[in-house]
């Protein structure tokens, strides 16, 4: 394996890490208090005060997009954590041992792909009720067979691979063979994962709360902000650019890492 | 895997100009404000058809004498009409009467029908039809009458074809006002689905979620409508609704706000008050509201001044108890600032109550009512100066009738609770204890007790004195977190005229017409 850094990956882990620190810092420190209303600084157009104008209800917007890209950023982390973990174990298992546990658990793979993603999430919402941990749970389970695909055809590749051939002779234990010897192997396939599920989750969720299913006020995500911003489109058009940015900016330095690490590895279609 | 990303960054592209898009046009804001009525500039068109906003479908009832949904009966104003209803200024003219009579004990009521009147299905009132109406909604074979104050009637009798005598048990100021209740034709059981009253407009059809039409009636006894046909156009989604506003595909829609308003172009904006009271209403049952300290705590937590500055630019009018101003009789301005704003008061309240930290509650807001969503978010954002963590639970608006209206399943919400005709009783006695419409559950001997008196007084004067009293007493409890009466902006086609204001959550579409 090349351990070569490139373009796509420097200029992703550079923007990426930019905003991560931000978003960081928003959780201890924001300009403003991101709540405070204010009547007199109501659709405050971008200034040096408030770098990216006010709202109608006179709260900067700056600081709302640094805790409603946390939200968000928070909602897509924990979603990727939760289909990746799950995901790549069914992958491994269904991958690993054939026969009986890969057809079951595969077809009810299937049977879950088969709904369109977002609906299935809805699905799920509409039992447990909105909110950000039910939109975390909810978009978790969605993505838990794309990861489990991807895991599995890793998994039944390295199967008969030598190394793991020799490790089984050996005596060592499957769940030894799975973590110590094919996991790592797998990473090269579950790295641009990650970073696409994790795209695919921001933009999930956004669309959620965009949608008044999501995140509910006073807790503030930028697809809910996107949403709220709407309705001021014409009066404070900095609204929807401030927050579309940040989403737009977000999924651009994460889908350049995962560009770059398939470059890296050398399968680039 | 290239591809995902680039489609990715397409779908925002794609994303941004559609949202562009939608706001083309709209950034000039060149709404001329106009703060009356509108005088005639033009010649009076007759026909013509316009599409009406309106926010809420009507869930509830289409019956008139079972609609409870402010929303409902301001629609359904234009279809039905009692033996009287309400004018622009607040008073009453005869409507199914021609004229009526008192008697000197003031007990007995001697309506003489105008005659002629048709229903929209083609038949004439007879008293009949008057009778079984008053007697429908005075009926207690169901529990309680659908017209409390319908359960003062002796009797209803129909003394020939065009004349109705009712006699009251005891006597009662305000019984005229309600007989601003609906006639609708004896016998007719399809009320529900396909309504029939009196009204310069006919309903034609309901669709679901999705319009209201009403056609103008030609056999309409007074002044006929101008317009041949008013489509309401359901639309729950506030943002929706300012676009199609924008894309001129409403002609007419009222209770915006200010920041609406600020996105629309080529309407007219006309500014009255929505009369209704809006108010953070407290669930009084429920822990902690059943604590007077803590609601109490919660009304010195409002800055009610500052909610009307966020929310609609500082219109509206911010009130103190269940009235609003366009009483001019019985609202009283000096329970607007009963309690002001004082955060140290309201913590030592909450303290003494038991809660020195705070709490945690749920507002229930129905999310298709932009200003009250809005006024909750600034509610919470008000509430946490105290140690109050609120949470916005948005829901749809039928849910809101049952679970928060009917099943009192909730914590508190942010509404506005109209008038059905202009007395005070229509305000006051949906908070005595156990009535149908006392949906924060409010339970006050004191408050029961005074309008029993009001009831039983036969002195105008006397009652005025009493609601008072009522209007007071609901505010030394907190009842509620009272805020205001909403300014009530309304963006028309600058070719429509004939708007009017009334003093009661109605729309009365029969005036409006198209000018050249």
């Amino acid at each position: 394996m090349k351990r070569k850094m490139n373009g796509y990956l420097l200029a992703g882990l550079v923007l990426t890490g930019t905003l991560t620190l931000l978003i960081l810092l928003g959780f201890f420190w924001t300009p403003y208090n991101p709540t405070a209303m204010s009547g007199s600084e109501k659709l405050l157009a971008p200034s040096l005060w408030h770098l990216m104008g006010t709202d109608n209800f006179g709260r900067d917007i700056f600081s709302r997009v640094l805790k409603g890209a946390g939200t968000t950023f928070l909602i897509a982390l924990c979603t990727v954590a939760i289909g990746g973990v799950f995901g790549t174990l069914v992958g491994a298992l269904t991958g690993y041992f054939d026969g009986a546990v890969d057809s079951i658990l595969m077809r009810l793979n299937d049977a879950m792909t088969a709904f369109p993603s977002i609906l299935l999430a809805l699905v799920i919402i509409s039992i447990l009720g909105g909110g950000k941990y039910n939109v975390i749970l909810a978009l978790g389970l969605v993505f838990i067979p794309s990861f489990a695909r991807v895991t599995r055809t890793a998994f039944a590749a390295l199967r008969d691979v030598n190394y793991v051939k020799s490790a089984r002779l050996m005596g060592a234990g499957s769940a030894r063979i799975l973590i110590a010897h094919m996991l790592p192997n797998t990473m090269q396939v579950l790295l641009p994962a990650v970073t696409i599920g994790f795209n695919n989750a921001v933009l999930a969720e956004a669309s959620m709360s965009y949608l008044g299913i999501g995140v509910q006020p006073p807790d503030a995500s930028l697809g809910y902000m996107l949403s709220e911003s709407q309705g001021m489109l014409g009066s404070a058009p900095w609204y929807a650019l401030g927050t579309g940015l940040m989403i737009v900016l977000l999924i651009f330095g994460v889908g350049l890492i995962g560009e770059g690490l398939q470059r890296r590895n050398g399968e680039v279609d | 895997m290239k591809k995902r990303i680039l489609s990715a960054l397409l779908l925002i592209g794609l994303l941004c100009s559609v949202l562009s898009g939608c706001g083309d046009g709209s950034a000039a804001a060149g709404s001329g404000e106009q703060s009356s009525t509108g005088s005639s500039t033009g010649e009076t068109v007759q026909g013509g058809e316009i599409t009406v906003g309106i926010a809420q479908d009507l869930d509830d009832s289409l019956d008139p004498h079972y609609a409870v949904a402010a929303g409902t009966k301001e629609v359904m104003f234009n279809v039905f009409e009692g033996l009287m209803k309400p004018s622009p200024d607040g008073d009453l003219i005869c409507a199914v009467a021609d004229h009526y009579n008192i008697s000197d004990d003031r007990l007995t009521y001697t309506f003489t029908l105008r005659s002629g009147v048709k229903f929209h299905n083609g038949e004439t009132v007879t008293a009949d039809d008057v009778v079984y109406s008053i007697e429908r909604c005075a009926d207690t074979s169901g529990g309680a009458p659908l017209v409390a104050a319908f359960s003062n009637i002796q009797s209803v009798k129909a003394t020939d074809d065009h004349t109705v005598v009712i006699t009251l048990k005891q006597a009662d100021n305000e019984f005229l006002s309600y007989l601003t209740t609906a006639i609708i034709p004896k016998d007719y059981d399809q009320q529900a689905t396909a309504p029939v009253g009196t009204g310069p407009f006919k309903f034609v059809s309901r669709t679901a979620q999705d319009s209201i039409v009403l056609e103008r009636f030609d056999d309409y006894w007074g002044q006929k409508a101008y317009l041949d046909k008013v489509t309401f156009k359901i639309i729950e989604n506030a943002d929706s609704l300012v676009l199609s506003l924008q894309s001129g595909a409403i002609d007419l829609c009222g209770h915006l706000t200010s920041t609406q308003v600020a996105q629309l172009s080529g309407y007219n904006i006309l500014e009255g008050t929505m009369n209704l009271v809006q108010a953070l209403y407290l669930n009084n049952a429920q822990k902690p509201f059943d604590d007077v300290r803590v609601r109490q705590a919660l009304c010195y937590a409002v800055d009610k001044q500052q909610v009307l500055d966020l929310v609609s630019d500082g219109h509206g009018k911010a009130i103190g108890s269940s009235m609003y101003p366009a009483f001019k009789k019985y609202f009283m301005d000096d329970l607007t600032d009963y309690y002001t704003q004082n955060i140290q008061k309201a913590k030592e309240l909450l303290t003494e109550a038991g809660y020195p930290d705070g709490f945690s509650m749920t507002i229930t807001v129905p999310a298709n009512y932009q200003p009250h969503v809005d006024t909750a978010q600034v509610l919470v954002e008000q509430l946490k100066a105290i140690g109050v963590n609120a949470t916005i639970q948005p829901v749809e608006w039928d849910t809101w009738l049952s679970e928060v209206y009917s099943n009192h399943n909730y914590q508190s919400t942010v509404i506005g609770v109209d008038a059905a005709n202009m007395t005070a009783r229509a305000l006051l006695e949906r908070f005595t204890t156990g009535n149908s419409g006392n949906f924060i559950n409010y339970s006050n001997a004191d408050y029961d007790a005074l309008f029993a008196q009001a009831q039983a007084t036969g002195d105008e004067d006397e009652q005025t004195a009493i609601y008072k009293k009522m209007e007071q007493n609901l505010t030394e409890n907190a009842a509620n977190v009272y805020i205001q009466d909403l300014a009530d902006l309304v963006a028309i086609k600058p070719e429509l005229e004939g708007f009017q204001f009334y003093p009661i959550y109605v729309l009365d579409l029969s005036g409006i017409h198209y000018v050249k």
